[in-house]
Order: C-alpha cells, then structure tokens, then sequence
C-alpha cells in the first residue's frame, strides 16, 4: 500500500506493516526533549504518576535553554528541580546553561536522524523533521507518560506536500518562502496534518534553511513539518551521530496525500505583521518605524543567518534609538561566528551579542519589549503580548530584512 | 455543567491564554492571575467557577505550554466551546481535565454573559433563552478521563 513518509515512521515505531491516516498508534518514542520552561512541569506529572524510573534515560535529552541564565528565583529554583532529575534519573544528555537552543543543538549534537520518532515540550519540535524524522511538540502530561512508558499514542496525520518550485531571488531566503506558504494557507490551514517540503527549491536549500521551513509548520497548525532525505541529509548526520537510521520517501500515490504548488520565482522578502503569524506583507509594502530587532531564535539563529546579517552591517551603524539583540542559537554558532569576525561586526554596528538562549522570542528572559513598542524579530511568533507588553507589536522577517531594517530604523529591504 | 458564556475571537493563542513571562510558576492558582490578561486585565477577577468560554476557529494555537489549560483550569472555567482548536492544545486541556467542545456554529449564536448548561453526555447545550443545540458526542473513554480529571487520575485508577 502506497504510504507517506509519516505513516512509514509511525508504522514502523508501531510495530506494524502498514499504517493509515486516521488511524490511532501507540508508538515507540526514540527522542524525548524537555527543556528548562516546561520540564518542571513534566517532572511534576511524572512525580504523579508515580513511576521510579524512567524508561530509558538515554534516550531523554534535557537542554537548558529558555531562561539562561537564571533571570529570576523561580527560574533557578526550576533549574534547580531539573538539575536533581537529571542526576536522579541518570540522563547523560543534559546540556547546561552554556549549549544552547533546544532546536539548534538537537541535530547539532547528533539527536536526530532520519526516521525517528522524537518527541519534545516545545511546539517548535516540528524543526527535527528537517532530518526525515517524525518530530512534534507535546505537553508535559504526554511527556510524563513517555518518560514512564517509552511509547505516546498518536492519530496517523494527513500530509499536505508543498511542492516549491523556482530560483529564490536575491535577499530572498526559507523565511520569506515560510512566511508566504503560511499567509496563503492561514493559522489553521494545516491542522493536524503533516507538512512535507519538497520541490527543486528545497533540494537546492542547506539543511539549515530545510530547518526554517519545517520549524514553523506549526504557525499553520501541522503537526510537524518533513523533508525527505537526501545527500545534504546524509552529508550533515554524518560527522554528528552514530545512531542507525532509516530512510523513507513518501509515495506519491499515496491515499492521504494532498499537493499544493508553490512558485517562488517571483517571491519577494515578507514580513509576517501583528499579532498573527498568517498576517504577511511584503516588506516593501510596510511603512513601520522599529524600536528594537531581535535575531536569533530556534527559527533563524544560524551560522548562515549570522553571516547574512553580519555582511549588511559590515562597516554600518544601527539606527539611533533603536536597540538590537544578537543571540546565536548555540555555542557552535557562537563558536564559529567569533571565529570569523561576525561578531566584531555586531559589536562595532552597535548590537548586544547575548549568549546562546532563546531570548526575546517567548517574551520570559530577556530583551522584553514595552507599551507603544515595535520589535522585528527574526524568531516564529508574532502574538499579542508574545515578546513583553500585550501593547507592543512584533513583525517577523528573515534575517536580511532585520539586520537592513537595524540600520534604517524602519522595516527596508536589504539593498 | 452550567456557567456563564465569555466570549472570544479567532486564534486565541497560547501567549494570550498565559504569557511567556508567567511560565515559571506551575501552580494553577498562580498562572490564573495572569489568564487572557493581554485582552482583558480584570479576566481572572470577573470569571466564576464553571464559567464556559465560548471562541471562534484555531482555539489554543501557539506553544505547547500545558500551563494554558492549568491556567484556565485556575480561573475556574469548566469548558471550552470552539469552532476549532489547536491540536497541543486539545491534547493538553483533555490530559489535565477540560472539557473542549468543537461546535462550528456556537461561537455565532451563543452570546456574552449568558447562562448556559452543557450536557456532555447526551452532546447537547441548552441556553438560558431555553434553547438546545446539540454537538458532537466525545467518545467515552475521553468523557471519562474527564471525569476522572483528567489523563494521570484516569490511569491511575484503571491500574
């Protein structure tokens, strides 16, 4: 029977031949992620339901990453109760307040590999599938019954197959294909379904920009998002995981499979306006006056996302008034952008380089935004209220808009 | 069930239901202070235990934080009435104990402040004009993991 790629995985962490969409399975988890904000709670429900152990500590990683360090009492106590698990559960794949983004240090560190079931707190586990595995973000009840059982009950999704088709044009990157594909198809156009990127314009993207796409599958409410595997797949595992792997390629006849083209000859930078994500302009159309820009974030941390801002602020100065925050995702990144001067050029251009954490985006730790305020964000959320005061605003755009849009001090297109 | 009906809008977020800054507590008393207060401060003042809330397409959509259902479970509200959810969302608010209802057309006639009794096992509502409109029945082993209060209590009693 013809089957998509999330059937194929969850068929065979199921123990079965065949599975369909629709159908409910209890799976076999091989990647559980908790992480510093919603970790005590997954600790407390496991505490509930009063199981000594977890099933396998290997396969638990636990990064800290959302408050890093500690901002306030409540946070240290958090990592405090975290730390204790850790220890008492003897989980080696625990990464302290110096590693980074949950997301970026995932498939960094060599978590995932392709067809994989990897379960995480975090909505924006959907980033992993990038990787060809079936990755979704769960609640800390779901995430306490995996500790205790290995194994999570899931309804098969549908898949919608985005097929991308045609040469981006320059300073035209994954974010602005992502933000485009969730202002055409809304906040709810993906419901519960799988999110498959494929098309030429994929095969031609790093698995870095695959990560973008597949991180805000959720912004259109997928389940996850999925790229089939292919040399650059199998190019970046290699040097980073000695885990085994199975490929799978989603049939094209398969009986839950919908297509939707997508053209992105013509595509221009977008900007993705408040407060919902599936509220997207081009940037050319904005006329918006900023007072702080964030880069970094699970969505567009990247080393490529740093030297793509680092090359327009080369030698420039950011716009009196206007605050920005530079936070590379991870200590590789961190790493490699001292490495090659990126961050002399923030420094020298006027930003704040923070340590690898998930700063401003969820509004929790650092870089808040006030009443009356505009922030542009390189990060996946947009909402009301989402990065400090219910009365400011938060644009998204790709990394070239923010670092051009720094300088003007208004949202502009990279020249 | 019976309760009186607060009224939302399309894709009310995660962030709106409680905000990123108030996840470091997971005490539901706490996190309720702090529930829709991007949309309305006085929220958790005005809400009354068993208060439904009644909401328009994509109900919870954003982050997988459980604290949201923890949150309205601490404001009191005993149902959530949708024309959709977000899936986290629907997962997390059945797994603590909140009954969500997806009625497409409710959010259109129900109105603000009214009194409602929501009859979850026979799927029907039935307003203080007198009205009934029925939905969807939950299968039964969802109804009684929400009697039971949710996922945790309901394993722990089947053994």
């Amino acid at each position: 029977m013809s089957m998509t790629m999330s059937e194929k995985i969850l068929a065979k962490t199921s123990n079965k031949k065949k599975t369909e969409a629709g159908e409910i399975v209890m799976a076999d988890i091989d990647v559980a992620m908790t992480h510093d904000l919603t970790g005590p709670l997954s600790i407390e429900s496991f505490n509930k339901i009063g199981t000594k152990k977890v099933w396998d500590p290997s396969k638990i990683v636990i990064p800290f990453d959302h408050q890093v360090p500690a901002d306030s009492l409540d946070a240290a106590n958090n990592h405090i109760i975290m730390r204790k698990f850790v220890a008492e559960q003897g989980i080696k794949n625990f990464y302290d307040v110096n590693e980074g983004v949950c997301h970026q240090i995932l498939p960094e560190l060599g978590h995932v590999v392709p067809g994989e079931v990897i379960v995480g707190t975090d909505s924006h586990t959907c980033t992993h599938g990038s990787l060809g595995a079936f990755a979704t973000g769960i609640g800390s009840t779901d995430m306490a019954m995996v500790f205790s059982t290995g194994q999570l009950w899931f309804k098969v999704p549908e898949t919608i197959q985005f097929n991308i088709e045609g040469i981006l044009k320059e300073n035209v990157y994954a974010k602005d294909v992502i933000l485009n594909i969730i202002g055409k198809v809304g906040a709810d156009g993906a419901t519960y379904k799988a999110c498959e990127f494929a098309g030429s314009t994929v095969a031609n993207m790093s698995v870095s920009d695959r990560m973008v796409l597949c991180n805000m599958a959720i912004e259109m409410g997928g389940k996850t998002g999925l790229v089939e595997v292919d040399e650059k797949t199998l190019q970046y595992i290699k040097n980073r995981s000695t885990k085994p792997y199975t490929v799978f390629k989603t049939d094209t006849d398969s009986p839950s499979l919908e297509t939707i083209d997508i053209d992105v000859n013509e595509l221009e930078p977008q900007v993705a306006c408040p407060h919902n994500v599936d509220n997207v302009k081009p940037a050319s159309e904005l006329d918006v006056e900023i007072d702080q820009v964030f880069l970094g974030s699970c969505t567009n941390g990247r080393i490529s996302d740093m030297r793509e801002a680092a090359e327009i602020l080369k030698g420039k100065k950011i716009a009196n008034g206007v605050r920005m925050l530079v936070i590379p995702a991870s200590k590789e990144v961190y790493t490699k952008s001292l490495n090659e001067g990126l961050i002399n050029i923030f420094v020298d251009a006027g930003a704040l380089v923070c340590n690898p954490c998930c700063g401003p985006c969820l509004g929790g730790h650092i870089g808040l935004i006030g009443p009356g305020e505009a922030s542009l964000s390189t990060s996946n959320r947009n909402f009301k209220g989402r990065q400090g005061s219910p009365d400011g605003e938060v644009y998204l755009s790709s990394a070239a808009v923010a670092a051009a849009s720094a300088i003007e001090g208004r949202i502009t297109l990279p020249q | 069930m019976k309760g009186k009906v607060w009224k939302f809008g399309d894709d009310i977020d995660t962030d709106i239901i409680i905000p990123g800054r108030y996840l470091v507590v997971t005490d539901p008393d706490k996190l309720a202070k702090h529930c829709m207060e991007g949309l309305d401060p006085d929220f958790y003042e005005k809400v009354s235990k068993g208060d439904i809330i009644v909401a328009g397409k994509n109900f919870g959509c954003g982050s997988s934080r459980e604290h949201a259902p923890l949150a309205l479970q601490g404001v009191g509200i005993g149902a959530v009435i949708a024309d959709s959810f977000a899936r986290i969302f629907y997962r997390n608010a059945t797994n603590v104990g909140i009954p969500l209802l997806e009625a497409p057309k409710l959010s259109k006639v129900l109105e603000e402040g009214e009194e409602i009794e929501v009859d979850m096992k026979d799927g029907k509502i039935i307003s203080q004009k007198g009205k009934e409109y029925k939905f969807k029945k939950l299968p039964p082993f969802m109804l009684e993991i929400l009697e039971k209060g949710g996922l945790i209590p309901y394993l722990k009693e089947k053994g």
